[in-house]
């Protein structure tokens, strides 16, 4: 018993890391898709993001110089996105998808030219990295403390700076959208834009600032995976995680705290389908992690046909905004 | 997409091309800071695409992929439904060929085998592409959502079977075994070696005749038919369509079936036409290559033609990058394409002001104002 609940506590824990980039592009999507631009790029950003945030890393050694890069690139491949469909009023899906296929061509090639390694940076030193903090008095508490001190040391403790970052993005998203008058402005500009428009605001310049906060998020996501939790870029290192963090921000029906929830869900799904591949469970028999892996896109699918209490998505979502002469 | 007021020769062939200019003229620029010289990687890549013997033979396999998946997005495209599941949909469509082949395989008459195989593409691909259908027609979920989830789930499915019950045995590699003798498409070069002519080995095989054969199957759907009708109609305006009585929930699930069918027939080419197994991943994008494909041949089976040799032209000269340079890979094709999708699809209008301006310098042809 209590070697199971030692390892529901390591997955516990590696529920929190995977769940790291979920939560910060889902919070990317909830400020872009709140305000009226559907963002499928998430994925891209992100891909891009880690890709600078690496290289970066690993020319100049500082990882905040990298992370600061990867941000700058990740704002920049919003604003492709917005000139597309905000200013040139095109199909918001179509350029969401041109920007990931162009990170997964551009961060290769540019990879090769630059490190000559089939696509990778060459893996980071520590100091080029954001490393685990342990907390103060980690080993004591273990020690002294039943129960609640295993939990400090393997749970609370050890993470990096990011993943307290992630977190925290939660409740300033929370904040910014529901208790600030730039939060309302941006939620009435993805539900009625006319109105935003007839009070004196520019939608454009509302949803600029939106998909640029976007963008910072993706790119945060970005250097977790690549200089925080990993120790370089791989090719496709996102694996998909921007469409599972789109996923699980509709599962959180475009709400900050349910998304955080939905993300530590799929992250938590994640982390067991990587332990219990050929584990017997009474009843249902072996359980098969490769369609554990499918569960998020199938909860989703199921939430979004309304069998599990309705969805509605911003109103003005996917509509570029014609203003009336 | 916005009513254009410019002439129809402008529309669909001078703005695609300059779209397409322009995408190329950003990879060169890419390709020139990267230190080597654009004009060195496009001669290498024509010549791989078309000269060099067995080149057209891979182009035209390639075009054959995109010929399926590029109607498939076109076909909804018609009924204003984005289907973005076009891999997912090839890849269930390679299932329905797999399961097929190999439980029939070698009890039935080769060409009744076949036959059914490759309706058992479009039917795989059709019931993938039916509940994204169904879920947007009557439970009110977002078409573009479904399919990309479907895609993720239709990998997994594929990963769990090819890994595990239909995976061959004393096999370390996720496939099934191969099909039964005799159970695949003919080779073109086979074919033109007994009429007398030496083409080169390639993989192109009969796939490419069902691909035309679809296109003039689509074009006759859609234009000349009653359904097709419909379709346009469901697509140009839900309301009207309702008001006129065509049931537009059923019209887009309709839709949807074909649209699946058809990515699910691209499972032809790769798996009966090539690999004559099931392995994992054999659709490589290709389904999304789709979308470029449909955008740029603007819906229509013969832009998609075109649209489908240009992009078979850049997989295959793709290939020949990854020989003749040290910098340069594959990857260059899934950059460029990216930017294909870009400017002729998300930027499709951007020079629409400025060829206004200079196809109708006349204030009379203008006409009102309505934006």
């Amino acid at each position: 018993m209590t070697d199971f609940w030692f390892q529901f506590l390591l997955a516990l824990d590696s529920t929190l890391r995977v769940a790291t980039p979920l939560i910060f592009c889902a919070m990317a999507g909830i400020f872009s898709e709140r305000s009226g631009i559907i963002d499928i790029s998430l994925e891209g950003k992100m891909l891009m993001a880690a890709f600078v945030a690496a290289a970066v890393a690993y020319g100049t050694g500082s990882p905040w110089i990298g992370a600061f890069a990867a941000i700058t690139v990740s704002i920049i491949a919003s604003l492709i996105h917005g000139f597309a469909c905000i200013i040139h009023r095109g199909n918001q899906v179509i350029s969401g998808l041109a920007i990931n296929i162009l990170a997964s061509g551009l961060t290769v090639i540019i990879g090769i030219a630059l490190f000559r390694q089939g696509g990778q940076t060459p893996t980071l030193p520590k100091t080029s990295r954001f490393n685990s903090l342990e907390l103060p008095l980690a080993d004591v508490f273990e020690k002294n403390i039943p129960i609640l001190g295993v939990i400090y040391k393997e749970l609370i403790s050890g993470h990096n700076i990011l993943v307290w970052a992630a977190i925290i993005s939660v409740g300033i998203t929370y904040y910014i959208l529901f208790k600030t008058t730039f939060g309302l402005r941006l939620r009435a500009v993805g539900e009625k834009p006319e109105a935003i428009d007839s009070a004196g605001i520019s939608v454009t310049k509302m949803r600029f600032q939106a998909i640029i906060i976007a963008g910072i998020l993706c790119g945060l996501a970005g250097v977790y995976l690549s200089t925080a939790t990993g120790a370089g870029f791989v090719k496709e290192m996102t694996a998909g995680k921007g469409y599972i963090a789109l996923a699980a921000m509709i599962f959180g029906k475009w709400r900050p705290v349910p998304a955080l929830f939905a993300c530590l869900l799929f992250g938590f799904l994640e982390a067991v389908a990587a332990r219990v591949q050929g584990v017997e469970i009474m009843l249902i028999g072996e359980i098969s992690s490769d369609l554990l892996i499918a569960l998020p896109y199938l909860l989703t699918v199921i939430l979004l046909a309304g069998f599990i209490g309705g969805v509605t998505p911003p109103r003005a979502i996917g509509q570029p905004y014609i203003k009336e002469r | 997409m916005q009513a254009s007021r410019l002439p129809r020769y402008v529309d669909i062939v001078l703005i695609p091309i300059l779209n397409l200019l322009t995408a190329l003229f950003v990879a060169g620029i890419i390709i020139a800071i990267i230190g080597e010289n654009p004009f060195t990687a496009l001669s290498v890549m024509l010549k791989g695409a078309f000269v060099y013997k067995g080149g057209l033979g891979y182009t035209l396999f390639y075009t054959t992929n995109f010929i399926f998946t590029g109607l498939a997005v076109a076909v909804a495209f018609h009924a204003m439904l984005f289907n973005i599941g076009g891999e997912g949909q090839a890849a269930m469509g390679g299932l329905g060929i797999g399961l097929v082949a190999l439980s029939l395989g070698g009890l039935l008459p080769i060409l009744v085998v076949i036959f059914l195989a490759v309706l058992g593409s479009a039917l795989f691909g059709a019931i993938w592409g039916i509940i994204p259908g169904y879920l947007q027609a009557k439970r009110g979920s977002h078409i573009v959502i479904t399919t990309i989830m479907f895609n993720f789930i239709a990998s997994a499915i594929m990963v769990w079977l090819l890994a595990g019950m239909l995976m061959a045995p004393n096999q370390m590699s996720p496939e099934t075994v191969s099909f039964s003798d005799g159970v695949m498409l003919w080779q073109m070069h086979e074919i033109f070696n007994k009429m007398g002519f030496d083409i080169g080995r390639s993989p192109l095989n009969l796939s490419f005749v069902i691909a035309l054969i679809c296109c003039l199957f689509v074009w006759l759907l859609i234009w000349r038919t009653r359904l097709g009708y419909r379709i346009r109609a469901t697509g140009f305006s839900l309301k009207a369509s309702t008001y006129a009585g065509y049931r537009p929930e059923i019209i887009i699930i309709v839709t949807m079936a074909i649209s699946g069918g058809l990515a699910g027939m691209m499972a032809v080419n790769e798996i009966l036409g090539v690999q004559h197994r099931v392995i994992l991943n054999f659709t490589s994008g290709y389904g999304f290559t789709g979308i470029a494909v449909a955008l740029m041949g603007r819906n229509h089976p013969v832009g998609i033609i075109f649209a489908s040799l240009l992009f078979g032209a850049l997989f295959q000269g793709g290939a020949e990058l990854d020989f003749e340079f040290q910098t340069i890979t594959r990857d260059m094709v899934l950059m460029i394409q990216g930017l294909i999708i870009l400017f002729s699809g998300a930027l499709a209008y951007m020079f629409n002001p400025v060829l206004e301006k200079l196809f109708l310098r006349d204030d009379h042809l203008i006409g009102p104002k309505n934006d």
